[in-house]
């Protein structure tokens, strides 16, 4: 796959304040990636700075490998789909999705059937007329998509458009945006703070803190294997406990030694060990690796989230079976599901 | 959005604008204030004003005794009306904002009919057998004058910031066991305050400055400070400098007035423009 | 017992109510009834006539006042609305203390008392008639009615657009610059007919305190005559009922433009509503 859009050394500047340090990235042509990290994270920024919005204080934008750093936005090849849509209030549906191909001259018999296709496309069929301020805000959503694809760009970003949706529209509204990255055929760029969106959705997730990136991988590679504990946290719940990786696919923490599959480590190497809460199996005290004493059991409907007791550390573990408060437990952890990073520098 | 530096030029014309026609005439007020007939320095302009202290005097008292009996008339007004339904509240307001839509010359002139001696009021009066009363070219004329044009410019303010009053807030106010005084004074009026500092405002400063509400209800002997300034600029006794010095004074009287109010309250002028 | 004391307070609320729109609305009902009295003097009504109508319309010092005001209020308004809205747009460009600085000096006109407004325009104008501008005549006139009715109304424009353009949606302008605009047409396309609601009644306002200006224009008008003047000198000499029926006319037209603004901004409204009504029983 090839790069359609690269980022080399970006760094922004706000007020003083450093909010992109040096950031360098590779979008590949036709993926679903996304930018994950918190708010004032650089997620929003570094978005902008595709689009053409702001200008970095140094470092270069590439474009289908040339240099766009200096291009206004409305000479890129870029499309985007604004947080709270951004829609024109003074025109209607049609007009909105109108907007760009009239600023391309095109005739109007050319306009029509892409305009109509376009709004068929995202369910809007027949709402040509309406006005913008009668629609509901995912039908907002769907004409702000429309308008950005009707130009057929290369790339589309999206910057957190899902935000201000409810929960089950949210869903919604995922899988049709995925939907539509496959049958258009194009590059999305997303930005969230929702990491179950992201996992959902993308094809590459972009983890970023603090104007860094933390981790570039897929879903299932940042969700398994985080390399920090930063990554770890945000992507869902984790224990992570402090450990010495004794050698090669051996580790210990919590008082024992477990077998894992990791290995590259420096002997007796001070590491940080990620357990996902539901990855922590729970069986009889007798013949559990690790006992624990139950504090706190909540019903979360589809499991019970446990704050378990173990050598004087809370962990979180997801079951679905229930314990009772003040119940002691065994807990059993296997090699793939014990992950280990490199103790972070503080 | 739209900072680029070129989209300062588009202000160009009105700076200068303002510049020539805000700036350059007050500046030519003060200019004119501490100057005599021949352009040379004196203060004898603004220390001949002590003749006229009567007149200062007569315009501070009206003025306020008329802002005081706006704040007392408009206070429930606004109060009500922010209680009402939302669509007869906006009927109300339209209420309130008509008669402002008039000239107020003419408003000030149906009074004129009204109080005469032989006037409506007077008229009517007359059938059960009491008056005529001479009410036209009193003082009390001329503060009825500036309460009737000047009412619907304290209860606009006063009514925007009821608006912002929730419901909640009084009733909890009587579920803690406050009567309607306490009420009033703990409650309304604290949260009112910037409607009445914007209020307070609007009326007093058309108020003090006029010149037509006493010249066509309060007859000769009612003179206040817009009249001797016209009379200055354009009436007999024309002293563009006296005039100036005048003009001077009742801008420091404005200035004064307004930090007043605004100490009174923080916030910004609120309602209508 | 609550009940009544509730029905009571209805009551009270009611009376206040009736009796302070009785105080403001019974000067105006005199004024108008009196403009139909066949009598000339205020004090009986003897008939019903229409007369004093037609000696208005034609009385040729009304009919020119008017005429004046009204080409005044619109090129006045014209001017300053295009003078604002630039001014609004460059001052929105601008760094904080500069915004601060000419927000402070266009205050002025606003809040100052209109005669002093008037006073200050009137002394440069009469210090350039000493210059020798404006020959024997002199320059007071059209030319400095109409400079200062520019003068008060410009402040009004910026302070009705300038909120409306802080508060558009920045990415508005982003997103037309996205979809190929330049920046040039993302103003004209995107933020002009966003503003344009807000020009619009900043023009509206400028229109209505030009016609309803006396102050200003009195001390600056020359020989000439705008429409409150001339009211002015009507009531300074012997009463005519003619003024009441141009009070009665200005009334009159004044409520048709309120009821007609209003029935538009309910109809549009109510359309919308259905709209929404629509989609949700549809969806």
């Amino acid at each position: 796959m090839n790069e359609i859009v690269s980022l080399k050394d970006i760094v922004v500047d706000f007020d003083g304040e450093r909010v992109l340090d040096g950031l360098s990235l590779a979008i590949h042509d036709k993926e679903f990636v996304t930018f994950l990290g918190p708010s004032g994270c650089g997620k929003t920024t570094t978005l902008r700075v595709i689009a053409g919005f702001l200008t970095p204080k140094s470092g270069n934008v590439f474009f289908d490998g040339k240099d766009i750093t200096a291009l206004p936005p409305y000479k890129r090849q870029v499309n985007t789909v604004f947080q709270k849509y951004a829609l024109f209030p003074h025109l209607n549906v049609y007009e909105n999705v109108a907007f760009g191909l009239r600023l391309k001259k095109l005739p109007e018999e050319t306009i029509r059937p892409k305009v109509l296709e376009m709004l068929e496309t995202v369910g809007l069929k027949g709402f040509e007329r309406r006005s913008i301020n009668q629609l509901s805000g995912g039908q907002q959503q769907r004409v702000a998509i429309a308008r950005s694809l009707v130009n057929q760009p290369r790339v589309l970003l999206l910057d957190e458009p899902l935000g201000a949706l409810d929960l089950k529209l949210r869903k919604e509204m995922q899988l049709e945006l995925k939907r539509l990255q496959r049958e258009m055929n194009i590059t999305f760029v997303y930005v969230t703070h929702d990491q179950e969106e992201a996992l959902t959705m993308s094809d590459t997730v972009v983890v970023m803190n603090k104007g860094n990136i933390q981790q570039i991988g897929s879903p299932q590679d940042i969700y398994n294997e985080p390399c920090n504990a930063f990554v770890a946290n945000f992507i869902g719940d984790s224990n992570i406990v402090d450990g010495i990786m004794e050698k090669d696919f051996l580790v210990s923490f919590a008082g024992r030694e477990f077998t894992c599959v990791d290995r590259g480590f420096k002997m007796r190497e001070p590491v940080q060990v990620v357990i996902r809460p539901e990855d922590v199996a729970i069986v009889p005290p007798s013949v559990g690796m690790l006992t624990g004493l139950v504090r706190e059991v909540i019903f979360k409907g589809v499991h019970f989230e446990m704050h378990v007791d173990v050598e004087g550390k809370e962990w979180l573990i997801h079951s679905t079976q229930a314990s009772q408060p003040g119940e002691l437990i065994g807990m059993n952890i296997g090699p793939d599901e014990i992950h280990i990073m490199s103790r972070e520098e503080v | 959005m739209l900072r680029s530096k070129a989209s300062r030029w588009a202000a160009a014309p009105y700076l200068v604008w303002m510049c020539i026609f805000i700036v350059v005439p007050l500046a030519i007020v003060v200019w004119y204030a501490l100057t005599d007939a021949n352009g040379f320095f004196t203060l004898a302009n603004l220390t001949g004003i002590g003749r006229y202290a009567s007149v200062f005097g007569r315009s501070l008292l009206l003025a306020a005794e008329a802002t005081v009996i706006c704040l007392v008339l408009a206070f429930p007004v606004g109060y009500f009306l922010s209680r009402l339904r939302a669509n007869k509240q906006h009927i109300m307001l339209m209420l309130v904002m008509l008669p402002m839509w008039m000239n107020f010359l003419l408003r000030t002139y149906a009074w004129m009919t009204l109080l005469e001696k032989n006037g409506l009021i007077n008229k009517l009066l007359g059938l059960f057998g009491i008056g005529p009363f001479n009410m036209i070219n009193t003082s009390g004329a001329v503060v009825l004058g500036m309460v009737y044009n000047y009412l619907p410019y304290m209860i606009l303010p006063l009514y925007t910031a009821m608006t912002k009053i929730d419901n909640s807030v009084v009733e909890a106010a009587q579920d803690l066991g406050a009567n309607v005084f306490q009420i009033l004074l703990r409650v309304l009026i604290p949260l009112a305050r910037p409607g009445i500092a914007t209020g307070i405002t609007m009326v007093f400063v058309p108020a003090v400055s006029t010149f037509i509400i006493s010249r066509m209800l309060g007859g000769g002997a009612n003179l206040l400070i817009g009249d001797l300034i016209e009379l200055q600029f354009l009436g007999n006794s024309y002293n563009l400098n006296l005039g100036s010095a005048m003009s001077l004074v009742l801008m420091v009287i404005v200035l004064l007035c307004m930090s007043f109010t605004s100490s009174f309250d923080e916030e910004e002028m609120e309602g209508v423009m | 017992m609550k009940t009544w004391k509730r029905q009571n307070r209805h009551l009270l609320q009611r009376t206040y109510l009736i009796l302070i729109f009785g105080f403001m609305y019974l000067p105006i009902a005199v004024l108008i009834a009196y403009s139909f009295n066949e009598n000339k003097s205020r004090a009986v009504f003897t008939g019903f006539s229409l007369k004093w109508y037609v000696s208005l319309f034609h009385n040729e010092m009304i009919l020119s006042a008017l005429g004046l005001s009204l080409v005044l209020a619109l090129v006045s308004s014209v001017v300053a609305t295009v003078l604002g809205t630039l001014a609004t747009i460059g001052i929105n460009s601008m760094s904080r203390k500069m915004q601060l600085v000419i927000n402070n000096i266009s205050y002025v006109p606003v809040v100052n008392p209109e005669i002093i407004t008037g006073v200050s325009l009137m002394l440069l104008f009469v210090m350039t008639q000493k210059m020798g501008i404006g020959g024997e005549e002199g320059v007071f006139g059209w030319p400095t009615l109409l400079i200062a009715h520019i003068t008060f109304n410009v402040p009004y424009v910026i302070f009705n657009v300038s909120p409306k353009l802080r508060q558009l949606d920045s990415s508005l302008y982003n997103a037309a610059l996205d979809l190929g605009c330049t920046p040039r047409q993302a103003f004209f396309k995107v933020i002009l007919p966003q503003l344009s609601p807000a020009i619009l009644s900043a023009f509206l306002i400028c229109l209505t305190y030009s016609i309803d200006d006396f102050m200003i224009s009195y001390f600056n008008c020359g020989t000439m005559q705008t429409l409150p003047i001339a009211i002015y000198s009507m009531t300074r000499k012997k009463v005519s009922p003619e003024i009441n029926a141009l009070s009665t006319i200005m009334f009159l037209v004044i409520l048709a433009i309120i009821l007609t603004s209003n029935a538009i901004d309910s109809r549009a409204y109510k359309r919308n509503q259905a709209a929404i009504r629509r989609d949700a029983a549809n969806a």
